[in-house]
């Protein structure tokens, strides 16, 4: 072998090694994340955690129900809008119009995902929050409701869209007409998809934390919904920004309940398409 | 052990052959495409592979450059030489160097012609000797191409006609003085006209190195090759001079291939 | 009776109800398509309105006035479009390279399986809340960069301005990392998928000319999968510009240019954060929308160059030369 053919094998080798070590890397930040959660969190991980209302400052004990409820109630409301709005927005694209205005709605619906959070956060806090003139869970909801859409509008219509055309002809030369082709065959065809991109929708708009900061805002106490409420998030930013060490603590468990959440989601989601979609071989 | 079917004439058989295929067995995973393939392929002469879909003709030529082994899961026995040397023991990018491949559609890289053509010297150091302009034309020459392109060898490769951009792919892997060119189908995608010119220049080409071209039209290989070997379910079925195979064939399976019986 | 092009009629009834039902199901599915345009022009509209007062107040100079100053009443975004524009650049300095090598290495190197369950956690890490990047931000990596990497720097590149003053662990260039963090996913997945769509044949045609792996991915393959690479580092830059969260609790919150790297800053969508819930006041609380507006045309421009360059390498597959 030549000196120079011998360099550039030593190259190659060096090369590939820096490229394998790039992926250990970025693939062991997921697992730092993870294991300081885990550390820091988990030990303040008890009964009273997911049951207490907050304490006062620099008082010890204290938990995070009413995030934890606020979340909920925020999502809920999210969901209720966001869900079916995304998903007939989806079926429009996927089954009916022509060329020009789904193309314009699907375009309208990526500029809609790509915002930044906080500014979907500006825009609910102009139309919920001002004229009712106080926070409230509602805007919060409807700012996540936004970003739901369309998550949720392109992930049907892509899953939609993988239905084998052979399914949509067999329903239509049976006599079947459009609508009920859709509803009856194609939607249940692809099920497992949708429900999939609906489910990791949610888990997505369950961390966001800017768009609440000026919609729900937080609060120490149970809340209704016209009212400013505490939200998982929310409460996880304010007790880490704080001065007291007891906070910190429970932003670290918080954090752990948040991300055991989101990533439960994920991973159940993704092995659900992972495994096929419902539609046959 | 009776010997496989192998060379047959003892005309085709020079002083040493260029290459030489010895009980190669050849295996995708489990599967073994190629069985007990011996070979040899003289020095200046042109050999075409031919035989049905999927026959391993060419998978067989894809381990003359050592190519297959980009793939996973496969397994190459036996021995395959050059100048008497076993390339498996060699340093493989040496090797790919002197033995070129032309492939079944023309793959130009997004670089304009004359970045394809100087890419292979400029990786193997080539061009302390000659300059890059040099090494461009020369390679354009041999390829027939050069009067043809020599007005926009910086526009993009991809400017050129399909037959064009095969003729730059044969120019690109005769950049590199390659003893062996190794050919694959490298018609199949062209038109008449464009394989003709490919065709007239293999013929050319064999007086500066061996060439083996892989090929599913029979009339090519009447028409370019001077021994020609046929493959049939993986196995060397006949090798022999060219007129031998299609005129006289020693083996019934090359007969009814060659009289179209099947494939 | 029949003219030459009936069909057999129908009873009217039948003929009525199908096209009906059908129509009803376009109109219907119709609105809720017409609701995403609806919510987005109403978004545009509703950030135009209400950063009237600043926008008519500080006409464009509130691009250029580098002072923020509620009190006075002066308001100038300078400084957050700087921090912005710092935070994402080292953001990108960092994961581009890191990015680009893990893409190489999962697309080229490793055995399929493998390649696709790093992938999915990869993935995952973009599925991680920001504002848990933040958390950890500030008890393990605020003092990491303080106690160990920020004096190194100085240590080194302490003649430089960018790496002189004061390290408060807090700062342009922790803020820059942790975003870093945050757009590796971006980068590795839509690089790798640019990547794995390169034909087979360039990476042969380059192994077949003697070229070593490494030598054909460089030369051959990322050049082939540029514009899908490019994409992905518009995504991941458009990505980092809207980032609120995790900056906000590492940047410091300071409202002044600086030109060390370990000054605390402050970028767009953090000042939003942080002053916004206690604004008050019409012309302090328009020119945060107004901010908010500076901010949404910017990343939906960097957003659309994404989307087109991606689109283009996806539809043809390759990158003409």
């Amino acid at each position: 072998m030549t000196s120079r053919n011998a360099r550039r094998n030593m190259v190659n080798k060096v090369m590939l090694t820096l490229c394998g070590v790039c992926a250990f890397l970025t693939v062991s930040t997921l697992f730092l994340i993870l294991g300081y959660l885990i550390y820091h969190g988990a030990q303040s991980l008890n009964p009273g955690f997911f049951t207490h209302l907050p304490v006062g400052e620099g008082e010890a004990g204290g938990g995070i129900a009413n995030s934890i409820l606020g979340t909920a109630e925020i999502v809920v409301m999210a969901t209720l809008i966001g869900l079916p709005v995304g998903f007939f927005a989806g079926v429009y694209l996927a089954e009916f119009g022509g060329k020009t205005f789904p193309f314009i709605v699907r375009y309208t619906a990526d500029l809609l995902n790509g915002i930044p959070s906080i500014v979907i956060g500006i825009f609910a806090w102009t139309v919920v929050v001002v004229p009712m003139h106080h926070f409230s869970a509602l805007a919060g909801g409807l700012a996540l409701s936004i970003m739901l859409i369309p998550i949720t509008a392109r992930s049907t219509e892509q899953f939609l869209l993988e239905v084998p055309r052979s399914l949509r002809e067999g329903a239509l030369a049976l006599g079947a007409n459009k609508w009920r082709t859709i509803a009856s065959v194609i939607v249940p065809a692809a099920r497992k998809g949708i429900m999939t991109g609906m489910i990791l929708g949610v888990a997505r708009i369950s961390g966001e934390t800017a768009p609440l900061l000026f919609t729900s805002l937080s609060n120490q106490y149970w809340s209704g919904f016209s009212e400013p409420t505490a939200s998982l998030p929310v409460t996880i930013y304010n007790y880490a920004t704080s001065a007291y060490e007891d906070w910190h603590q429970l932003a670290w468990a918080a954090g752990l309940v948040l991300l055991a959440l989101v990533l439960l989601a994920n991973i159940a989601a993704r092995m659900v398409i992972s495994r096929g979609t419902s539609l046959p071989r | 052990m009776t010997p496989p079917a192998t060379d047959t004439s003892s005309q085709v058989q020079a002083a040493l052959p260029k290459m030489r295929a010895a009980n190669v067995n050849f295996y995708y995973g489990s599967f073994k495409a190629l069985h007990d393939v011996s070979l040899e392929f003289a020095a200046n002469k042109v050999t075409a592979l031919i035989g049905p879909s999927g026959c391993g003709k060419s998978t067989f030529l894809r381990n003359l450059n050592r190519i297959n082994e980009t793939l996973r899961d496969t397994r190459l026995e036996g021995e395959i030489t050059l100048d008497g040397e076993n390339i498996l023991d060699q340093d493989v990018t040496e090797i790919r160097r002197r033995i070129g491949m032309v492939f079944q559609r023309p793959n130009p890289f997004p670089k304009s012609i004359f970045e394809n053509i100087i890419y292979g010297p400029k990786i193997n150091g080539m061009l302390k000797k000659k300059s890059a302009a040099e090494v461009v034309e020369q390679s354009l020459r041999r390829a027939a191409l050069w009067d043809e392109v020599k007005d926009k060898l910086h526009e993009s490769a991809y400017a050129i006609s399909g037959g064009q951009q095969q003729r730059l792919c044969i120019a690109r892997a005769l950049a590199v003085d390659p003893e062996v060119l190794l050919l694959d189908e490298p018609c199949s995608a062209l038109d008449p006209i464009a394989t003709a010119k490919i065709e007239d220049l293999l013929v050319g080409l064999k007086h500066q190195c061996t060439i083996v071209i892989v090929t599913h039209n029979m009339q090519q290989a009447a028409r370019v090759a001077d021994t020609t070997g046929f493959f049939l379910l993986g196995k060397l079925i006949e090798h022999d001079k060219t007129d031998v195979i299609f005129k006289n064939p020693s083996r019934k399976e090359t007969e009814d291939y060659i009289t179209g019986r099947f494939g | 009776m029949a003219t030459s092009t009936a069909a057999v009629p129908r009873p009217a009834s039948i003929q009525k109800r199908r096209f009906g039902a059908d129509e009803v199901a376009y109109g219907f599915t119709l609105l809720f398509a017409l609701a995403i345009l609806v919510v987005t022009i109403l978004l545009v509209y509703q950030l135009w309105v209400h950063s009237a007062a600043s926008r008519q107040k500080f006409g464009f100079s509130f691009i250029t006035s580098t002072s923020w100053d509620p009190v006075a009443e002066k308001y100038g975004a300078l400084p957050f479009i700087y921090g912005t524009v710092i935070t994402s650049f080292l953001a990108l300095l960092i994961s581009v390279p890191l990015g680009i090598g893990a893409a190489v290495y999962l697309a080229e190197l490793a055995p399929p399986k493998v390649s696709n369950s790093l992938t999915f956690l990869v993935e995952l890490l973009a599925a991680v809340p920001s504002v848990i990047y933040g958390l950890i931000a500030i008890f393990t990596l605020v003092p990491l960069m303080r106690n160990y990497l920020d004096p190194a720097l100085q240590a080194v590149g302490g003649s430089l301005t960018l790496f002189k003053g004061r390290i408060f662990g807090y700062g342009y260039l922790t803020a820059g990392v942790i975003l870093s963090i945050m757009t590796f996913p971006f980068i590795i997945s839509v690089s790798r998928e640019a990547l794995m769509a390169v034909p087979r044949e360039q990476r042969e045609a380059a192994l077949a000319l003697g070229a070593t792996k490494w030598e054909s991915t460089f030369n051959a393959v990322l050049p082939f999968a540029r514009l899908g690479i490019l994409g992905s580092i518009f995504l991941a830059l458009a990505r980092a510009l809207g980032e609120t969260m995790a900056v906000t609790m590492v940047i410091g919150n300071s409202n002044a240019i600086q030109a060390s790297l370990f000054a605390p800053g402050q970028t767009i969508a953090a000042v939003i954060a942080n002053e916004f819930s206690e604004a008050t006041g019409n012309t302090y609380l328009a020119a945060l929308v107004e901010l908010g507006l500076v901010l949404f045309v910017l990343t939906m421009v960097i957003n659309g160059l994404a989307q087109l360059m991606i689109m283009v390498t996806t539809k043809k597959g390759s990158a003409k030369a």
